[in-house]
């Protein structure tokens, strides 16, 4: 039996550990671990909660905007507020460029390189490459010349010997299965979404300032007003850009995310069998006029889909039997965010060091269950939840991806499941940002100018104590911020975030967090280049400085 | 085979040469030089050959990075491929585990004496630095074993420079920024939160063209970035001249683009380059798209520049005696006292 350390995980947000053992080329066992911690919540304490989102948004600055969401929408819920339906349209349509930029980054720039070989690429005929571009997609960018230039300037970057960020890729791996004339298109694509994200994050840098890390959130509302007779506030121009930056994003992903998606799959549907797993949970996510979420909530358990339940927060509770944390009522008890308590305590191997002490405490990460089970949230969570309830955009584009592929349901729950599911959120969303716009122009037409609830913005109007929650269905899965308020101040501040759901580790049972639990059963040809556990533990697009800030503030 | 310089490589990326004076030109402009500037740089880029950059992360949150991936002149494929040569940087090399070690390590013996380091998030020193380790080692050994054979340290955001959102108080883990661990070396500060990449790209090429990095002030931070506050490049400064201010969000004076600073802005105390330059290609920037400015390239922003938001003139009040106590912007807070007198 190997022992297999992958240190630093590379492609993903934040310093993520992963050790496994391997015997028979195979992963018997896995653990993974959070190596980072700058304690977030024990800054937050004693603040204004109107400011707490400018401090939490900074969890991560590659899930940007997420945290503030959710930050805003949990004292809200405290203090009681509403906001104008413009608020919410505004922050739908962050939301969701967010969402959108974010999977095609994650697909091309964090992921891609797992499945597609950049050194095969250079023995394409880029004539075969261009064959196939234009069988799978009308973009533009099909013809022999256009591959032929992108496969001269990888050969040119190739041969001066500074390979830069492609050095050291695992090339040659036998995992990897595409043909050349696929590598060289996905490269091409790799260097086209490098400039397309740049240009279709504008729509969140028109609404939010600047991205990452926008700063017009409110609690309350939002703070860039609407006026359609000022040039300084959203006005028939913004309205024009927005439809601009949502119509390069339906594009891109419509024509080249989603057929690279299928195609690249068509060669990888053996990683229909790997890292899956059975318990989800989804929040929900855009607020619709009628009050109600256009994307549902629910979670689904023992993999069946035929059920899906409501969920309640307060069936949240959290575990620290092998996080670097203690409880005063013993190692073993769980705890409701509301009720958290966190005192760091490190028990780990002194650094430097080989190997974590995975029999005791080995992660900064708590282990988060909901009824006590651990649940996958992201993209798949998404999609199974909306999937089994019936939910109509949700429904035909995974019907389609299925019959595409040639799978079913079933084969959803696994590693190309959570991929594929990736996508088939993005095109559903990239199409849904048209409504919002639409609704937010009618509303301004109409004459609706309203950005911000104020009545509850001077601190003198607040009850002396509150207490509220805020879910937000972030990119890699449902959020949730949990606030105590006592004299106009933070009391308590706390967050369970996806990637403490998902890369928890072992729970006081000893059961493995979704991501441990996904990577048992994984093949490994060489665990010199354990290039099948990062297949698996990028799907799960892992981020990392979210999932580790967490400690609890407590009042002693 | 013989290295490409920089030139080479945007060309060989499908560059034109007029596209390369037109960045040449851009670049100067950010960096506050003269027109006359815009051969030497060409030269420079057309002479030297790809930097070698070595990027660490510690604690950070990657939006610094984030920041830099979305460049526009040159993009951000055109840095990583050809502008630079990025050997190490985790959120987007190939290589991981054992493998990534291995790039960091060849790097910096191959390049002895010779590669860049950009930090990006502060340093935890606490407890012998545990609470942050990448390969098994602190951040603190990891940072000072690459930065003993740097040419020269770049240090991105406010967490690298000045310890940022985890030095924030109480500071549970002893965070701090790259100058107050490494001395020996020449340390330039880019703060922001995130920085601004256009500023970072502007460093970069200075110190390719005049082979020594930008001139600083006393915070270790550029002048061409740093030198003027938010407040006298504003484009809302004239109705703040004229005491014409926005109220409550949304009020007509919001609409209209008046002045922010009574709902909290601190861009009479924050020196940085965001009304000239702007964010995302000169897109948008806090005060333009209505929210007040929260001074994120000053050291400790998080502690001293709180509250964020003034709820009424008893909150204001409050905050300029504190910023008089511990001696923030003095000139700009007599100003301001003067202005309100009138
Ligand atoms: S300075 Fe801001 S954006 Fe940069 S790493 Fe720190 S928190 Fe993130
Ligand atoms: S106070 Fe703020 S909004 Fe007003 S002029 Fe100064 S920088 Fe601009």
């Amino acid at each position: 039996m190997a022992r297999l350390v992958i240190d630093p995980v590379t492609r993903i947000e934040g310093h993520l550990r992963c050790e496994a053992v391997v015997s028979n080329g195979k992963v018997k066992d896995a653990y993974s671990s959070c190596t980072m911690w700058r304690g977030i919540e024990v800054i937050m304490k004693g603040r204004d909660p109107r400011e707490a989102w400018v401090f939490v948004q900074r969890l991560c600055g590659v899930c940007t905007t997420v945290h503030a969401i959710a930050s805003v929408r949990a004292v809200e819920d405290a203090l009681k507020i509403k906001v104008p339906r413009n608020a919410d349209l505004i922050r739908n349509l962050i939301m969701g460029n967010q969402c959108v930029q974010d999977h095609v980054i994650h697909f091309y720039h964090l992921h891609a390189l797992d499945w597609v070989d950049v050194v095969s690429a250079l023995k394409a005929d880029p004539a075969k490459t261009s064959e196939l571009a234009k069988s799978i997609s009308s973009w533009p960018n099909n013809s022999v010349t256009y591959f032929k230039a992108v496969q001269d300037k990888l050969k040119a970057f190739v041969e001066r010997g500074q390979l830069g960020i492609f050095s050291n890729g695992y090339w040659g791996h036998p995992a990897y299965k595409l043909p050349p004339e696929a590598n060289l298109l996905a490269v091409a694509h790799y260097l086209e979404a490098l400039d397309w994200q740049k240009e279709v994050i504008k729509m969140m840098a028109i609404l939010g300032a600047k991205n990452p890390h926008p700063q017009t959130f409110l609690v309350g509302g939002m703070a860039i007003p609407i006026d359609p007779e000022s040039q300084n506030a959203i006005n028939a121009g913004t309205i024009a850009a927005l439809n601009k930056y949502a119509d390069m994003g339906i594009e891109f992903v419509e024509k080249v995310y989603i057929p690279d998606l299928l195609a690249v799959a068509s060669f990888y549907k053996d990683w229909t069998k790997y890292g899956g797993n059975s318990n989800f949970l989804a929040c929900g996510e855009y607020p619709e006029a009628n009050g109600k979420l256009w994307l549902p909530a629910g979670v689904i358990k023992n993999k069946n889909l035929k059920e899906v339940y409501p969920v309640d927060h307060k069936k949240i509770m959290e575990y620290i039997t092998r996080s670097y944390y203690t409880y005063s009522k013993g190692e073993k008890a769980g705890l409701h965010p509301w009720d958290g308590e966190t005192t760091p305590n490190y028990t780990g191997p002194k650094p430097p060091y080989e190997y974590l002490n995975v029999d005791g405490k080995y992660s900064w990460g708590k282990a988060p269950r909901y009824e006590e089970l651990p649940m996958e949230v992201g993209p798949l969570a998404r999609v199974l939840v909306a999937y089994a309830s019936g939910h109509k955009e949700i429904k035909e584009v995974t019907d389609m991806v299925m019959k595409k592929l040639g799978i079913g349901a079933d084969a959803l729950f696994s590693t190309l499941g959570r991929t594929a599911a990736r996508g088939i959120i993005t095109l559903v969303t990239a199409y849904k940002i048209k409504d919002f716009i639409n609704e937010l122009a009618t509303n301004i037409k109409n004459g609706d100018l309203k950005i911000a609830n104020t009545e509850k913005w001077d601190p003198k109007t607040w009850p002396a104590e509150a207490k509220g929650m805020g879910w937000h269905d972030a990119p890699r899965g449902a959020l949730s911020h949990y606030i105590v308020i006592k004299n106009k101040k933070i009391e308590n501040y706390q967050m369970v975030v996806p990637s403490t759901w998902n890369l928890s580790p072992r729970d006081h049972k000893g059961v493995r967090g979704p991501v441990e639990e996904a990577l048992v059963g994984t093949p490994v040809a060489d665990s010199k280049q354990p290039l099948e556990l990062l297949r698996t533990i990028h799907s799960f697009d892992p981020c990392m400085a979210c999932g580790m800030h967490i400690v609890e503030v407590r009042e002693e | 085979m013989e290295k490409e310089t920089i030139y080479e490589g945007l060309v060989r990326r499908g560059v034109s040469r007029r596209d390369f004076l037109k960045f040449c030109a851009t670049t100067a402009a950010v960096l506050g030089l003269s027109s006359s500037y815009v051969p030497k740089i060409a030269e420079a880029m057309e002479k030297k050959e790809k930097p070698v950059v070595v990027w660490l992360h510690f604690q950070d949150c990657t939006g610094c990075s984030e920041s830099v991936l979305r460049a526009t002149k040159p993009t951000i494929g055109q840095i990583v491929l050809d502008v630079v040569s990025l050997e190490y940087h985790e959120t987007i090399m190939a290589a991981a585990g054992h493998q990534a070690e291995k790039s960091l390590h060849d790097a910096i013996h191959k390049y002895k004496g010779k590669y860049l380091v950009v930090v990006e998030g502060a340093i935890p020193t606490k407890d012998g630095g545990l609470y942050c380790c990448i390969g098994g080692r602190s951040a603190l050994d990891i940072l000072k074993e690459v930065a003993k054979d740097a040419a020269a340290i770049i240090a991105i955001g406010t967490c690298a420079t000045y310890g940022g959102i985890p030095a924030a108080k109480p500071n549970p883990t002893g965070a701090v920024g790259v100058r107050d661990i490494i001395k020996d070396k020449p340390v330039i500060n880019l703060p922001g939160c995130p920085l601004n990449v256009e500023n970072f790209t502007a460093t970069v090429v200075y110190f390719l063209t005049f082979g020594k990095l930008p001139k600083t002030d006393n915070l270790g931070r550029p002048l061409f970035a740093h030198g003027i506050l938010i407040h006298d490049n504003c484009e809302r400064r004239g109705h703040f001249d004229t005491g014409e201010f926005a109220k409550s969000w949304g009020d007509k004076e919001h609409r209209l683009g008046w002045c922010l600073y009574e709902l909290g802005c601190k861009g009479p105390f924050a020196y940085h380059n965001c009304p000239t330059i702007r964010w995302n290609d000169g897109t948008s920037w806090p005060v333009m798209a209505g929210h007040p400015c929260v001074a994120c390239s000053e050291p400790k922003f998080w502690d001293d520049y709180a509250p964020f938001y003034f709820a009424d003139s008893g909150s204001r009040d409050s905050f300029f005696a504190k910023a008089t106590k511990i001696g923030l912007g003095a000139i700009a807070v007599a100003g301001l006292t003067k202005r309100e007198n009138k």
